[in-house]
C-alpha cells in the first residue's frame, strides 16, 4: 500500500534563512504524525509545503504514491488535504456559515449548509451556531470553525497547527477521541504541537525538526519526553525557578462586585465578579475562551471604561472610570492577547512601538520624540528578551509571533509595573521562549509587583500561579490555592458544574468608550 | 516602494496624457512640452508654478495631518472658501483700512474661520459618529453658495456695475509683491513655515505620532489610552486651519477682492497633492509643484493650441486614479483563479 504522504528531501530557503533542509517524512494511511518543533524550527514552512500554500526549492511529494506536481492549496483540497492554520483565515464581518459557504468549492444552500455545520460540530463535540457573526468570536471559537470547516471536506489528510491551546482538559479528551475516530476512519492527521504529553498520548509517529533539519524521528509513545524535548531544543532545556510568594499586606489590584453588561449581544455579562491580587503575586484567570475573559481584561485595563470608578482600585486608587494611560500611571502595564493591531502597531519599528506605551519613561521630552533614547529603550529590549530582530528599525509585522510577544512582554516590565495584567503570555510562541516569558514573569513578581495572568493553557497556570480563579458565564469563582487544588477541580470549575448557586447581577451599566 | 509609486503614477499619466493629445490630433511630444515645459520657461510662469503651488501645498499639509490618522476631511475647498469669506470681511469693513494688524487680523480670521467651519464634522464625528467625508463635503457647497450670496448680495461692490464682486481691499489688507511685474507675493512664506510645521508635528512630536497610531491601528491607539476624538479634532482643525489660511492668502494676494469663483479647485486638488506626496511634508512639495504644473499647463495649452479646459481636470484624475493603481498594485497581485475539480462534495453527515 502507498504512504498516503511521502516527501522526499523537500529543502526550501528564504533569503538570509534556510527554513527546511533535506526533510523526508512518510505517513501512512489513518496515522497520526506529530511534527515537534521550537518556532522558527521550519514547521509553519513544511506545512506550507504540504498544503501547496509554498513551493519546495528541491524534493519532491508523493499522495498516494503519485507524485504531485503545480502544487497549490486547491489541488491539496482536491486530493483531500485540509490545513486548520494557527492564524485563523476567516472573514470578520461575515457569519460562521457565510465563512465556511465561501471556501466551499462544490454547490451549497446557506441552510442545509448550516444545519450540517450544527450537526458536524455537535457530533465532534466543539457546537457553534452557525449563524454568528466571527468578529464576535473568540480565539477558541474560530479554532472551532476552522476545525469544522476542514471536517466538512471529509479530508483524507488533515493538518492541525497546535490545536489544543485554546481547550480545556475535558475538551481535549474529546478532541482526540474525535481525532483518534478520524484516523480509524482511515484519516491521517499531522499533529503539530509543543505540547510533548499531548503528542505522547495521541500520536503514533513523531517527526521532530530543529533549525529547519530533521533531529529525529520517534514512537513518542514509547519515547520519554526529555528525550523528545532534547531533540526540539538541542540543549538542556531551562528550568523554571518559582519561589514561594511573598504577598503584600494590601492588595495592589482589588475588584468588587464588577457587573458589566456585554457589549453585543454574543459576548458575555460580566456577574459581580470580585478578587483580589496583592504584590508579590500571581493570580491566574482559567476558562474557556469566551466566557467574559475578553471584556474583564478591557476593563481591567481601561480600554473599556465603568461608572462606578470603585469598582477597580490600583494601589488603593479607584480606576475603573480612567483612562489606559491614567491607569499606566498609578503603575499598571499590560500585555495584551493580540500582539498585532493592539499591542503593537503592525507598520511601525520596534523603537515606535516602544513609544506606545514607554512615553513617560523619557522616551518623549518636551512634547518630541527622543528618537535615540527611544531606539536604546528598544534595543535594550531587544537585548534584555533576546528578541530576534533586525535592530530597533525592524517594523513589528516583520517579528516572528514569539519574538514580537517578548518584545511587548519586555516593554510592558521595563516599565517597572505595580500592576502586570497579561493575556495569553505564550499563545504560539516555541517551548523556550515560553520558559523564558514565564520565567520572567515569575521574576518580576517576586520582586513585588502584583500580576494578573489570562491564560487557556492550565499547564502554564499550574506552572506559575500562587493563586488560580476559574471564569465561566461571566462569573468568576473564589480563589483557590494552586498547591491544593487539581487540574480535575480546576477543568469542572471551567464548564460550570459546580456553581449552581445562581447569584442575581447588579443593573450597573458599563461606560462604552 | 514608497517613491516608485508616485515616479510610476507620474510616468503612465505622460503616457497617456501623450495618446490623448495624439487622439485631439495634435503632435504628442509639442503638446507635451507645451503642457509641461513653456510655463516654466518665463518669469511670469515661475511666479504663477510658485504661486499656484503655495496653496496647493499648505492645504495639502493640513489635511495629511488628518488622513494620517484616518480622518478624512475632503472639504477644504469649503474651508478655503469660508477662510477667504472671513479675512476679506475683516479686510474691506475695519474700521481702519491703514492699520498694519490688518493683515494678521485678517489672518486670524482666515485661519479661524476656516477650522471653524471644519469644527462641525469634527463635533458630529467624535459626538455622534457622523461620516466627516460626507459631512466636509456637503459643506463645501453651503460654503461656495454662502459665497455667492454675499458677492451678489450684501457685500456687493456699489461701484462695481453691478458685477457679483466685492470692493477690492485696501493696500493694508495686501500682501506685499515681490515684483509689482509678477503676482508672486511674501503669502509663500506661510506655506515655508506650514511644511516645516507639519514635518516637526508629524515626524518629531509625540502628537503626531499618536496620530499615526491611530490611523495605522485604532485598537493600538486605545490599548495605549490615546483619545480617538483628540485625532479626529486636531485632523479636521489642523486641515481647516490651513486651508482657512490658504483662502485669506489668495484673497489677500492675487485676487484682491472676492468674486464667485475665487477658487480653481485647489481644495480637492490638495487632497491628490497630499497623496502624490505620501502625506510626508517634503513629498507634498514635490506633489504640489507638480500639480501647479497641472493647472499650469491646462491653462497654456487652452490658449496656445486651443485644447478644452477641461484637460487640467482629465490629468488630475488620471494622476490619481494612477496613483492608487499603483500602490494597489504594490499590495496585491492578480491571478485568475480556475476552480478546482473537487472529488469531495460537501458531506457532513457521512
Amino acid at each position: 500500500m502507498h504512504p498516503r504522504l511521502e516527501l522526499r528531501n523537500i529543502s526550501k530557503r528564504y533569503p538570509g534563512v534556510v527554513a527546511n533542509d533535506d526533510v523526508s517524512l512518510t505517513i501512512q494511511p489513518g496515522e497520526i504524525h506529530a511534527v515537534l518543533g521550537e518556532n522558527g524550527a521550519g514547521k509553519s514552512t513544511l506545512m506550507k509545503i504540504i498544503y501547496g500554500a509554498a513551493q519546495a526549492d528541491s524534493g519532491e511529494i508523493y499522495c498516494d504514491g503519485k507524485l504531485i506536481t503545480a502544487h497549490n492549496p486547491a489541488m491539496s483540497r482536491a486530493l483531500g488535504i485540509e490545513m486548520v492554520y494557527q492564524h485563523f483565515a476567516l472573514f470578520e464581518s461575515v457569519s460562521v456559515v457565510e465563512n465556511i459557504a465561501l471556501s466551499a468549492s462544490s454547490a451549497f444552500d446557506l441552510p442545509s449548509l448550516a444545519e450540517n455545520i450544527r450537526e458536524l460540530s455537535l457530533r465532534y463535540g466543539m457546537p457553534i451556531d452557525p449563524h454568528r457573526q466571527v468578529h464576535d468570536l473568540s480565539v477558541g471559537e474560530r479554532q472551532r470553525v476552522e476545525i469544522v470547516r476542514c471536517l466538512l471536506q471529509a479530508p483524507k489528510l488533515l493538518i492541525l497547527d497546535e490545536p489544543t491551546s485554546v481547550l480545556t482538559p475535558q475538551a481535549v479528551v474529546k478532541l482526540f477521541d474525535t481525532l483518534r475516530q478520524l484516523s480509524a476512519e482511515g484519516c491521517s492527521i499531522v499533529y503539530i504541537s509543543h505540547k510533548l504529553d499531548e503528542v505522547q498520548e495521541l500520536c503514533d509517529t513523531a517527526t521532530v525538526l530543529r533549525n529547519g533539519k530533521v533531529t529525529g524521528t520517534a514512537r513518542p509513545k514509547e519515547t520519554t519526553s526529555l528525550e523528545l524535548a532534547r531533540m526540539m531544543v538541542g540543549s538542556k532545556l531551562p528550568e523554571m525557578h518559582v519561589s514561594p510568594a511573598a504577598p503584600s499586606e494590601r492588595p495592589v489590584l482589588e475588584v468588587r462586585n464588577l457587573s458589566a453588561s456585554a457589549r453585543d449581544h454574543f459576548g458575555v455579562d460580566l456577574k459581580d465578579v470580585s478578587f483580589n491580587v496583592h504584590g508579590g503575586e500571581i493570580v491566574g484567570l482559567a476558562g474557556v475562551s469566551g466566557n467574559g475573559q475578553a471584556e474583564l481584561i478591557a476593563l481591567l485595563s481601561g480600554e473599556r471604561r465603568h461608572a462606578q470608578g470603585g469598582a477597580i482600585k490600583i494601589s488603593g486608587m479607584p480606576a475603573a472610570a480612567l483612562r489606559p494611560d491614567e491607569r499606566r500611571k498609578l503603575g499598571l502595564a499590560f500585555v495584551p492577547e493580540e500582539r498585532l493591531g493592539r499591542g503593537a502597531v503592525p507598520s511601525h519599528t520596534l523603537w515606535e512601538n516602544a513609544v506606545l506605551t514607554a512615553h513617560r519613561f523619557g522616551t518623549v521630552r518636551k512634547g518630541l520624540v527622543d528618537r535615540r533614547r527611544a531606539s536604546a529603550f528598544a534595543a535594550g529590549i531587544i537585548d534584555r528578551f533576546k528578541v530576534k530582530a533586525n535592530g530597533p528599525g525592524a517594523t513589528a509585522q516583520s517579528l516572528s509571533g514569539g519574538n514580537l510577544q517578548k518584545f511587548i512582554v519586555g516593554r510592558e516590565i521595563a516599565l517597572a509595573p505595580k500592576l502586570l495584567l497579561v493575556s495569553q503570555p505564550t499563545w504560539g510562541v516555541d517551548v523556550g521562549a515560553s520558559a523564558f516569558i514565564r520565567q520572567t514573569i515569575v521574576d518580576l513578581s517576586r520582586a513585588g509587583t502584583a500580576v494578573f495572568v489570562v491564560s487557556e493553557e492550565l499547564d502554564e497556570l499550574f506552572e506559575i500561579c500562587d493563586q488560580l480563579l476559574v471564569i465561566c458565564q461571566g462569573r468568576v469563582s473564589p480563589p483557590l490555592v494552586r498547591a491544593s487544588t487539581d487540574r480535575e477541580e480546576i477543568g469542572l470549575l471551567m464548564t460550570g458544574r459546580t456553581t449552581s448557586n445562581d447569584q442575581k447581577g447588579s443593573g450597573s451599566v458599563a461606560l462604552q468608550d | 516602494m514608497r517613491i516608485a509609486a508616485p515616479l510610476l503614477a507620474s510616468i503612465l499619466t505622460l503616457i497617456v496624457g501623450s495618446i490623448f493629445f495624439a487622439s485631439l490630433g495634435h503632435d504628442p511630444l509639442p503638446t507635451l512640452y507645451a503642457f509641461f515645459v513653456e510655463p516654466l520657461s518665463s518669469m511670469n510662469g515661475l511666479s504663477e508654478w510658485l504661486l499656484k503651488a503655495s496653496p496647493l501645498i499648505l492645504i495639502a499639509c493640513g489635511l495629511a495631518i488628518g488622513f494620517r490618522a484616518n480622518v478624512w476631511n475632503i472639504g477644504a475647498e469649503g474651508q478655503f472658501t469660508l477662510g477667504a469669506v472671513a479675512a476679506s470681511g475683516v479686510g474691506l469693513f475695519w474700521p481702519n483700512p491703514e492699520s498694519l494688524l490688518l493683515l494678521p487680523l485678517m489672518f486670524l480670521a482666515g485661519m479661524g474661520a476656516g477650522m471653524a467651519w471644519a469644527a462641525i464634522p469634527a463635533f458630529l464625528r467624535s459626538r455622534m459618529n457622523t461620516n466627516e467625508i460626507l459631512v466636509t463635503l456637503m459643506m463645501t457647497y453651503i460654503a461656495t453658495l454662502f459665497l455667492s450670496y454675499l458677492v451678489h448680495g450684501p457685500w456687493r461692490d456699489p461701484a462695481g456695475f453691478n458685477y457679483p464682486q466685492t470692493a477690492l481691499l485696501p493696500a493694508a489688507a495686501m500682501f506685499q509683491f515681490f515684483d509689482p511685474a509678477y503676482r508672486l507675493n511674501s503669502s509663500i512664506f506661510i506655506t515655508v513655515v506650514a511644511v516645516l510645521l507639519m514635518w516637526l508635528f508629524t515626524d518629531r512630536s509625540f502628537l503626531g505620532y499618536k496620530m499615526s497610531v491611530s490611523g495605522a491601528a485604532p485598537l493600538a491607539a486605545r490599548y495605549a489610552g490615546f483619545r480617538e476624538s483628540a485625532a479626529v479634532w486636531i485632523g479636521l482643525l489642523a486641515g481647516g486651519a490651513a486651508a482657512g489660511v490658504a483662502g485669506m492668502a489668495e484673497a489677500a494676494g492675487p485676487l484682491g477682492q472676492l468674486s464667485p469663483q475665487i477658487s480653481p479647485g485647489y481644495g480637492f486638488a490638495a487632497i491628490i497633492v497630499a497623496f502624490i506626496g505620501r502625506l510626508n511634508a517634503f513629498g507634498i512639495v514635490l506633489g504640489g509643484l507638480l500639480m501647479s504644473l497641472l493647472f499650469l499647463g491646462g491653462e497654456g495649452v487652452q490658449m496656445t493650441l486651443g485644447l478644452p479646459s477641461a484637460l487640467t481636470r482629465i490629468f488630475q484624475g488620471i494622476l490619481l486614479f494612477f496613483l492608487l493603481a499603483a500602490d494597489f498594485f504594490i499590495f496585491y497581485r492578480i491571478r485568475l483563479v480556475r476552480p478546482a475539480t473537487d472529488t469531495h462534495a460537501i458531506k457532513a453527515a457521512r
